[in-house]
């Protein structure tokens, strides 16, 4: 284990006294509780963490926070592994383990680098221009290759072990950010009674001030803001959080990490908690982040931003180098050099402005550090960490550049190319950005009702200024929401220390190659290795929207969105075109603003909880009993009921064998179950089916089909009148929902004269359907006070009467085609009932059945259930014609007749069966002219089944005006697995097609 | 996201909403057989920038369609009342 040489002996936040040992592509190393990844990395002189995504060019850390664009990382090993991790957002914890990406075989030396030797044919646009033109299928046949060239890090093959959490939060006052502007405007809400949520992305409250030296007055009034915050009560804290996304009504999207800092969480905690939350107001106090200067090698390891710099040395007491240049076009980037410079590093500034402010440069000379002013950085050398830079002379108002001047030796070049309020939030709520000339920054334009912004988000210069702001805003705020301000609004904790205003800026971009130079690798987007030359190349050729750039070039697409990219690239393209920046504009901000992992957005709705499960009231008999279950929709209902030692098949056959020869029994309760009352009710029903349910008799049943307005059909079912303002319609399981929701459109929007209400009671009934010749004499021993003759109750019939102590509804309704009733009863009784026939059952060979006999049953009869109700099929097509009232319009009844619904070669419901021997068919099957298997064919197989009654294997499906096909042979193709079986069409009722089973 | 203000519940988030479509079409009477009409009713939409007249069902909630007026710019709802209170051809506040 090596020595943590860049650290430094004292000073930082980290705690020397929790040290922790973690993993990096093998090799293990040291760091200190508070360090992240990327500082405890730095601390032990690693600077190459990385590849780069398109050359593979060597990649060091190069912020300090959530802009990085270089180190991204896998972290964790098997189900829990993530790629793609931030390093300098990872705080380190004991054991760590993270490996480099995108590298092979190793990060040191890595075969695809080659690629950079090549970079001028990876230009943009290259894989269009190469591999989509060649040859028809070019990009199918290259994809692969260049999937494995470029990318980002692999993704976990194992299910992960975690749980996810979703949550909803309400506040008056939302407070995104939590350094210096954002705890004033938490404090200054607070103060006033308002509810206030602050949102820190760190764990650590403080955001910019950690980056300053300890100890100071702003760590003292950091100490006393924290403490008065945390003791009022209607004020919540949420570090380790993000804001990732701002929507319509002031809704956020916030990602809580909650044991993403562990090596895995706590047990009764999930890893990670997705929060919607819903403020009155919100006030950014997102702060700012630096952004880099384009000059050639500037992705050099060891080239970094300044801030970086100094969050590196104060925060985390690491020194990531000895020998230090810090290039800046502005007056922030000397915090750091001063700081580093205490620190005990050899610094020089290179500033591109011929002079700057007497205090700044008094200060410099007093600390010793070497000022080129009215200069430029205009490339670093080195292979896999700089070694020197090439200084020229620049004049940065006419952007001219001289020869080198002189090569400056260093291992580490911070660059400051100034600030951009971080207003991504504001973006996605498509607030315009407007471009401040002074302070060469974008800043919120108009900023949309209920938002606010703080702090150094709103281009505030120093700390008081924005502790300032952030008071102004937080108490703004609160008052917004019906608060009265707080009595001194702006009493801080303690005095904030008098600053010089460090506000100076020339607004370079880029530098200029020197004369006789031409430097090709000037990165402005790292992360997707986006260079000067490709927005250039993008511009000649005419993209000059700056959408358009975004997309030609990739530039601000890759999951760090820009975040250090966008504006140079902004300021690139204005200084190519001639234009203004503020006319060149922005791209859309969309969110996240952070990658969120899909984990989180589907908190525990996963596996089984992705949707409810729902189950009949005699689910647990079923159980009991042996039962085999399916999922329908989101019903588990009895599939099969095995004897011991039974196949599905043995099983289902023999359980359809029963209901066509004695009796069988099945649970139906998950059938869609609507009560519908009112005076108006018949003429409602009368509306909603194709067929009459006005003339229905009271005690009688009706099979009724629904169309949409369109003229197809959505939905069958029984609807027996009970009353004569009282009728009780079934659906079937899947089709309950939406027949529902369509009843209740119909009756609120579009006839709200009718005096009818409908009611779902699908789950206040359960329902047993019993099926077979001995059906009725099963029923008639256990009903006493229903007439159970044929006669007296007929085919269709409906009773109510008892079931032992039970109160039934009995319906002679038949889905099997066997004589059959359903039983409906309470719920409550559903157990009670069914026991109560199958303990009657033994002296009529009752066998009780599930779904597959069910669907058996079904086919051989040739009803159409959900593979035929496919939402494509009119009553026509289903062999139903006769369905459609002639007397009287229904919904749907002129659509139907459109002429595309009408066409005689559309395909039509038949039965299928092999024609060569028994061979079983394939649903989804296509059916197609014999030898000619093109195209959509003429049909399709909907059904199948081994049919226990015919001893052989049957099928639906659909065939072009099949129903004058009787008896030809076509073919059902099946490509997948390059099946061909010749089918003959015959009519859908296989069994007993004139219905005297029913009857009987 | 947005918020509805249910004219029976009070407000609500619109997960607890469905959308129901164009308010704007409304549903011919069914003695009429003129084929254009229903196709216009039942296919034909607007793609309106500004006022937008919809129908939403709080199905997670009192299960009442309502008619509402949302601006299809900035998503600000001007107007719910109960569908049934509502004749598609009528104005803006749904009378």
């Amino acid at each position: 284990m090596s020595e943590q040489t860049g650290r430094l002996d004292r000073g930082g936040r980290i705690d020397r006294s929790r040290p922790m040992s973690f993993v990096f592509d093998g090799r293990a190393y040291r760091g200190f509780f508070g360090d992240t990844l990327a500082s405890a990395l730095l601390a032990n002189g690693v600077h190459l963490v990385g590849r780069s995504f398109k050359y593979h060019r060597p990649r060091g850390i190069y912020a300090a926070g959530v802009e990085e664009p270089n180190a991204l990382v896998g972290l964790r090993q098997g189900g829990r592994h993530e790629p793609n991790v931030v390093a300098t957002t990872v705080e380190l914890f004991d054991g760590l383990e993270a490996s480099s990406q995108h590298r092979w075989p190793s990060l040191d030396f890595d075969v695809m680098s080659v690629i950079d030797r090549f970079s001028r044919v990876f230009a943009s646009g290259f894989y269009y221009k190469t591999f989509m033109g060649p040859f028809r299928g070019a990009w199918m046949f290259y994809e692969k290759f260049i999937r494995r060239a470029a990318g980002f890090g692999d993704p976990p093959l194992e299910p992960d072990p975690d749980r996810y959490e979703k949550g909803h939060a309400f506040c008056d006052v939302l407070v995104i950010g939590g350094g210096p502007s954002g705890l004033a405007a938490a404090l200054a809400a607070g103060r006033s009674g308002a509810r206030v949520v602050l949102v820190e992305d760190g764990a650590e409250l403080g955001g910019a001030l950690l980056s300053r030296p300890q100890g100071g007055d702003t760590d003292a009034w950091l100490a006393s803001a924290v403490g008065e915050l945390k003791g009022l009560p209607n004020v919540r804290l949420m570090t380790r959080t993000t804001v990732f996304g701002a929507y319509d009504n002031l809704v956020f999207g916030l990602l809580e990490r909650v044991g993403d800092h562990l090596p895995v969480p706590a047990p009764d905690q999930p890893r990670q908690r997705y929060w919607i939350l819903r403020a009155r107001q919100a006030v950014l106090a997102t702060g700012m982040l630096e952004r880099p200067i384009v000059f050639g090698n500037n992705d050099l390891p060891g080239v970094m931003l300044a801030s970086a710099g100094r969050s590196y040395v104060n925060r985390y007491a690491v020194i990531p180098g000895r020998s230090v240049v810090v290039f800046t076009n502005n007056d922030t980037a000397y915090g750091a050099a001063l700081d580093l410079k205490a620190a005990g590093a050899d610094v020089a500034v290179v500033d591109v402005r011929g002079a700057i402010g007497a205090e700044l440069d008094r200060a410099v000379r007093e600390a010793g550090i070497a000022l080129h002013a009215g200069c430029a950085v205009a490339r670093a050398n080195g292979r896999k960490r700089v070694r020197n830079v090439e200084v020229c002379v620049f004049d940065a108002v006419r952007g001219r550049i001289g020869a080198t001047k002189s090569r400056l030796p260093c291992d580490l070049l911070l660059v400051s190319g100034g600030w951009t309020p971080t207003l991504q939030l504001l973006g996605q709520r498509g607030a315009p950005l407007a471009y401040d000339d002074k302070r060469a920054m974008l800043i919120a334009g108009a900023v949309p009702a209920g938002y606010r912004v703080a702090g150094s988000a709103a281009g505030e210069p120093g700390v008081r200024q924005r502790v300032a702001s952030g008071m102004r805003q937080g108490g703004a705020a609160a008052e917004a929401c019906g608060y009265a301000p707080s009595p001194e609004p702006g009493v801080l904790p303690v005095r904030l220390p008098d600053e010089p205003a460090m506000t100076g800026i020339a607004p370079v971009a880029v530098i200029p190659d020197p004369p006789g130079a031409g430097y090709r690798k000037k990165f402005v987007d790292f992360q997707h290795d986006v260079g000067y030359d490709d927005i250039a190349l993008a511009l000649s050729e005419g993209y000059e929207s700056i959408e358009h750039l975004k997309r030609y070039t990739t530039l601000g697409m890759a999951p760090d969105q820009g975040k250090t990219s966008s504006f140079n690239a902004l300021a690139i393209a204005a200084q190519m075109l001639g234009r203004p920046i503020a006319a060149v504009g922005t791209t859309t901000f969309r969110p996240p603003y952070r990658p969120v992992s899909i984990g989180a957005l589907a908190g525990a709705e996963t596996g089984l909880h992705f949707k409810p499960t729902r189950r009949s009231p005699m689910h647990d008999l079923h159980a009991r009993n042996g039962a085999v279950f399916i999922t329908t929709g989101l019903w588990l209902r009895p599939w099969y009921y095995p004897m011991p030692g039974e196949s599905i098949r043995e099983a289902y056959v023999r359980e359809a064998d029963a209901v066509r020869k004695s009796v069988g029994m099945v649970d139906v309760s998950s059938l869609g179950k609507i009560d519908v009352q009112g005076p108006d009710a018949a003429e409602f029903l009368n509306r909603v089916y194709t067929n009459a349910f006005d003339t229905l008799p009271v005690g009688r049943a009706r099979y009724g089909v629904m169309l949409r307005p369109d003229g197809i059909v959505i939905d069958d079912g029984t609807t027996s009148r009970l009353a004569e303002h009282h009728y009780f319609m079934t659906t079937t399981t899947a089709g309950a929902g939406a027949v529902m929701t369509f009843l209740e459109y119909l009756l609120q929007t579009a006839w709200p004269d009718l005096k009818v209400q409908v009611t779902s009671v699908t789950s206040q009934w359960a329902a047993i359907a019993v099926a077979g010749p001995r059906s009725r004499d099963l029923i008639a021993s256990l009903v006493r006070d229903v007439d159970m003759e044929n006669a007296a109750f007929p085919f269709m019939g409906v009773r109510q009467g008892h079931l032992g102590a039970i109160p039934v509804r009995l319906l002679r309704i038949s889905f099997s085609g066997e004589m059959a009733y359903e039983i409906y009863a309470p719920a409550g009784c559903g157990e009670t009932l069914w026991r109560a026939i199958s303990d009657a059952g033994p002296a009529f060979d009752l066998v009780p059945y599930g779904i597959e006999a069910l669907g058996a049953l079904r086919i051989e009869k040739g009803h159409v259930a959900g593979a035929e109700i496919d939402g494509r099929t009119t009553l026509a097509d289903m062999g139903l014609a006769r369905m459609a009232s002639k007397k009287k319009p229904f919904i749907g009844s002129a659509l139907m007749q459109r002429e595309g619904l009408l066409d005689a070669h559309r395909p039509q419901l038949v039965g299928l069966e092999s024609a060569s021997g028994d061979m079983a068919l394939r649903a989804g099957a296509i059916l197609c002219e014999p030898g000619r298997h093109q195209g959509h064919g003429i049909g399709f197989v909907s059904s199948v089944t081994y049919s226990p009654a015919l001893g052989r294997h049957v099928a639906l499906g659909f065939v072009s005006r099949g129903l004058s096909r009787e008896g030809d042979v076509i073919d059902a193709v099946f490509p997948l697995r390059g099946e061909v079986t010749p089918v003959r069409v015959r009519s859908a009722h296989f069994v007993d097609p004139e219905g005297r089973r029913l009857n009987a | 996201m947005l918020r509805i203000a249910c004219p029976y519940c009070g407000e609500r988030d619109q997960v607890e909403f469905t959308y129901g479509g164009d308010a704007a079409s409304g549903f011919p009477a069914l003695a009429d057989a003129d084929l254009d009409r229903w196709t216009d009713a039942v296919f034909i939409r607007d793609n309106p920038r500004g006022e937008h007249r919809e129908l939403w069902q709080h199905q997670h909630g009192c299960r009442q369609w309502l008619y509402v007026v949302r601006d299809t710019v900035t998503h600000a709802i001007q107007s719910v009342v109960p569908a049934r209170d509502a004749s598609p051809a009528a104005g803006a506040d749904g009378r």
